[in-house]
């Protein structure tokens, strides 16, 4: 059998999805169903796992070792991070993140989440709606997927009954309207036998929707549903004066990659902090000149006049500059702020708790500065989504937090841009990446 | 707005958009980096990197220099390939040889026909020390290997070079943390979200050549453990061993103690990749002697410094 039948034709790009749910929900075998049935496992791979199915006395072939990479998981049996798995159907290429549903890995799914447009939650037909789906829809939520498909498993379980499959979809949609989630779907599923994932299978037929598989080929890529405002944070500043091409000696390309919007040769543009007004007198990528770039392409910006700019500057169209706060309750995909003073849900990753009295390094796209914590606004209960006072926080923590900036940053909202609305906090005496946070 | 309109606002065919992440990801190292360096065999995945690094860098220079660990153990095509290769692109090229850490005593080989493969570490580090790297490039993909599948785009590694799946820097969004104390490492790999078909088809887009023990050819090999053996000075038939003429290529070039070629009559980038989309067997299963070893073999070697 071949892994694709047929060489791309049409490219639909490219699809970022997360995969959550329990130790015992199937999510391990929902992605070995989905990597199987897209005839993505090629036979050593199967074979390994057939072997080690037959050590552990299973009678068919566990789906789930796929997905079981590091020793220490498989001694224990968990899954400890995030992986990423592969496949292409031929239109669309996937990458999966799969997060594990533990409790305490509330930052692995933070971090899974952090790059997908699409969440499959899984829930188990059996339990229905549990504290554990809420706290993933939450996050999924919270970190701007804009896409979530609602996989009821194990239908096998409960006789492929339709009431159970509408009691629970009735139920999630209760409290998904709650949180303000738009953008539902349900499936009712067997990812152990197949039915719903590649193939329809013969025991649902009263479900009419389209399979798993149908639905991400379908999904709309990130970028693709609504014009966003162009922003073009600077990476990197090429000066190849020093080659010995007389020509280049004046060159001044400022390499970078489009987080969102578009960007045309002759558009009028915004250096940022700085404000300087200019001009796109070229976009250029490796000798070939563009017209215009498009979100997530990553290119050479060239100048009319000469500006000073650096690493961590961030370009922006002058039209799509607003120098107001938008007015309250609306969401303004337009606004880039430079400010110093952010507020900002945060998660905290570390197993070092939060030290308010400290002072931390904030990433914000190609930018650094220090910060200080001003105030903890409230601690979120990831099971109640109550509110709660906190003096600090710990690993695995939720909380509204305010900081004064030494430097000032250039941010949207989360809500209204997923890139320039988001932040890394790091410790600077390990090192390490300490916190996750999404502006306000 | 309407639904058309929605369709029609352009996006990234699958190819671009890794093209665009590897870029963005070299340009974060030069960015973030003081001292960096690209790990470069010679081999494909690290000729893809040398073409995403023009990508990223053209006009000027690259932000490093070039690095091969040389185990003494490869195929004058790829060696000679590697040396031309650097010198087209005018890039400087830094080779250090495992047989110099041998003859300084800190690579010991258990029998002269071990495998140097995994002592490769050992002059990565030896390398890194001298040159006092910040981070090494290369060009490892997740779709590789298990162990991979877990491992950062940005993989921090402390003075001895060890990688610790346990205690990874979380990655979110792009955000990628190069910061390293003096003597720690990172490994940064920009082909990370690509499989073995994505490389291919890059390979083909971009008319990328490549050292021609890549397509079909002649070769003298011996069946050993339902693997093809190349006859090689280093890895000469034994008696018994039965050697037959096969029409085969390499699907990795390695060390040749370690890596198997397959059958094959595929003799264009076009012809493999149709092989690619219809085979059964994974890369590393198919040609790399040393992960079958063990089922953890390459996390083990990862955590002792290995690329």
């Amino acid at each position: 059998m071949s892994a694709i039948e047929h060489l791309p034709e049409i490219d639909n790009g490219l699809l970022r999805f997360l995969t959550c749910g329990s130790v015992d929900d199937g999510k391990s075998t929902l992605i070995g169903r989905l990597l199987y049935d897209t005839k993505t496992i090629l036979a050593d791979t199967l074979h390994a796992i057939t072997r080690t199915s037959e050590r552990r006395g299973l009678e068919a072939v566990d789906l789930s070792l796929l997905t079981d990479g590091l020793q220490a998981e498989r001694e224990q049996g968990i899954t400890i991070d995030v992986a990423y798995r592969y496949f292409t159907t031929g239109r669309r290429k996937y990458i999966i993140a799969d997060a594990p549903g533990h409790e305490q890995y509330t930052r692995n799914m933070f971090t899974a989440a952090s790059t997908a447009n699409l969440a499959i939650i899984l829930i188990d037909a059996r339990k229905g709606v549990l504290t554990q789906t809420r706290r993933h829809s939450y996050l999924a939520h919270l970190l701007g997927i804009p896409h979530i498909v609602v996989a009821i498993n194990k239908m096998d379980l409960v006789g492929f009954n339709q009431a159970t499959y509408e009691r629970i979809r009735n139920e999630y949609r209760e409290f998904a309207a709650a949180l303000g989630i738009g953008d539902v779907a349900f499936i009712p599923m067997s990812a152990l036998d197949g039915d719903m994932i590649v193939d329809r299978g013969a025991r649902l037929d009263w479900y009419q929707g389209p399979t798993l598989l149908d639905m991400l080929e379908d999904a709309p890529g990130a970028h693709s549903e609504r014009d966003e405002a162009f922003r073009f944070p600077v990476q990197f500043v090429c000066r190849p004066q020093r080659c010995g091409n007389p020509k280049l000696h004046d060159y001044r390309g400022f390499m970078g990659r489009v987080e969102s919007g578009e960007i045309a040769v002759g558009d009028e543009v915004v250096v940022l902090p700085s404000g300087k007004r200019t001009r796109i007198k070229a976009i250029e990528i490796y000798g070939h000149s563009l017209p215009r770039a498009i979100p997530e392409q990553s290119v050479t910006l060239l100048l009319e006049d000469e500006v000073d700019v650096s690493r961590g500057d961030m370009v922006v169209r002058a039209e799509e500059l607003c120098p107001r706060a938008p007015e309250p309750g609306t969401v303004s995909t337009r606004t880039a702020l430079v400010t110093r003073r952010i507020e900002a849900m945060l998660c905290w990753l570390d197993e070092t708790p939060l030290d308010p009295q400290r002072k931390y390094l904030i990433r914000q796209t190609t930018r650094e500065t220090r910060a200080v914590i001003e105030s903890i606004v409230y601690r979120l209960d990831i099971n109640s989504l109550l509110q709660k006072p906190a003096e600090r926080l710990e690993m695995n923590d939720i909380a509204r937090v305010c900081f004064r900036l030494a430097q000032p940053l250039c941010v949207d909202t989360y809500v209204a841009n997923r890139s320039t609305g988001a932040f890394i906090i790091i410790d600077e005496t390990t090192n390490s990446t300490v916190g996750a946070g999404m502006i306000l | 707005m309407s639904t058309l309109a929605l369709q029609q606002r352009a996006t990234l065919s699958h190819l671009d958009w890794l093209e665009a992440e590897s870029i963005h990801i070299l340009r974060e190292v030069a960015g973030q980096c003081a001292n960096p360096t690209l790990l470069f065999s010679g081999g494909k995945d690290s000729l893809v990197l040398l073409r995403l690094a023009e990508k990223a860098f053209r006009p000027g220079r690259f932000p490093f220099p070039l690095l091969n660990i040389d185990t003494g153990h490869n195929y004058d095509e790829v060696i000679d390939f590697r040396d031309s290769r650097a010198c087209q692109l005018n890039e400087r090229l830094i080779v250090r040889c495992v047989e110099d850490s041998m003859r300084r005593g800190t690579v010991v080989l258990k029998s002269p026909s071990e495998s140097r493969n995994k002592h490769q570490s050992v002059t990565l580090l030896e390398a890194i020390a001298e040159f006092g790297f910040d981070c090494c490039i290369g060009g490892a993909r997740r779709d590789e290997e298990k162990a991979r599948a877990k491992e950062r785009i940005f993989s921090f590694r402390d003075e001895f070079g060890q990688w610790d799946p346990k205690n990874q820097r979380p990655e979110l969004w792009d955000l990628f943390n190069a910061r390293v104390h003096k003597g720690e490492n990172i490994r940064a790999f920009p082909i990370s979200n690509w499989t073995e078909l994505d490389v291919w088809q890059y390979i083909e887009r971009e008319k990328l050549a490549l050292p021609s023990i890549y397509f079909a050819h002649k070769r003298q090999v011996v069946r050993k453990n339902g693997l093809l053996q190349p006859v090689t000075e280093l890895t000469p038939a034994r008696a018994g061993d039965v050697v037959e003429e096969l029409t085969v290529r390499f699907r990795t070039v390695g060390d040749i103690t370690c890596t198997a070629p397959v059958l094959s009559d595929a003799d264009t980038v076009a012809r493999i990749i149709e092989e690619t989309a219809t085979t059964t067997i994974t890369e590393r299963g198919e040609t790399r002697l040393d992960d079958q070893t063990s089922e953890a073999s390459m996390e083990q070697r990862k955590k002792e410094g290995y690329f």
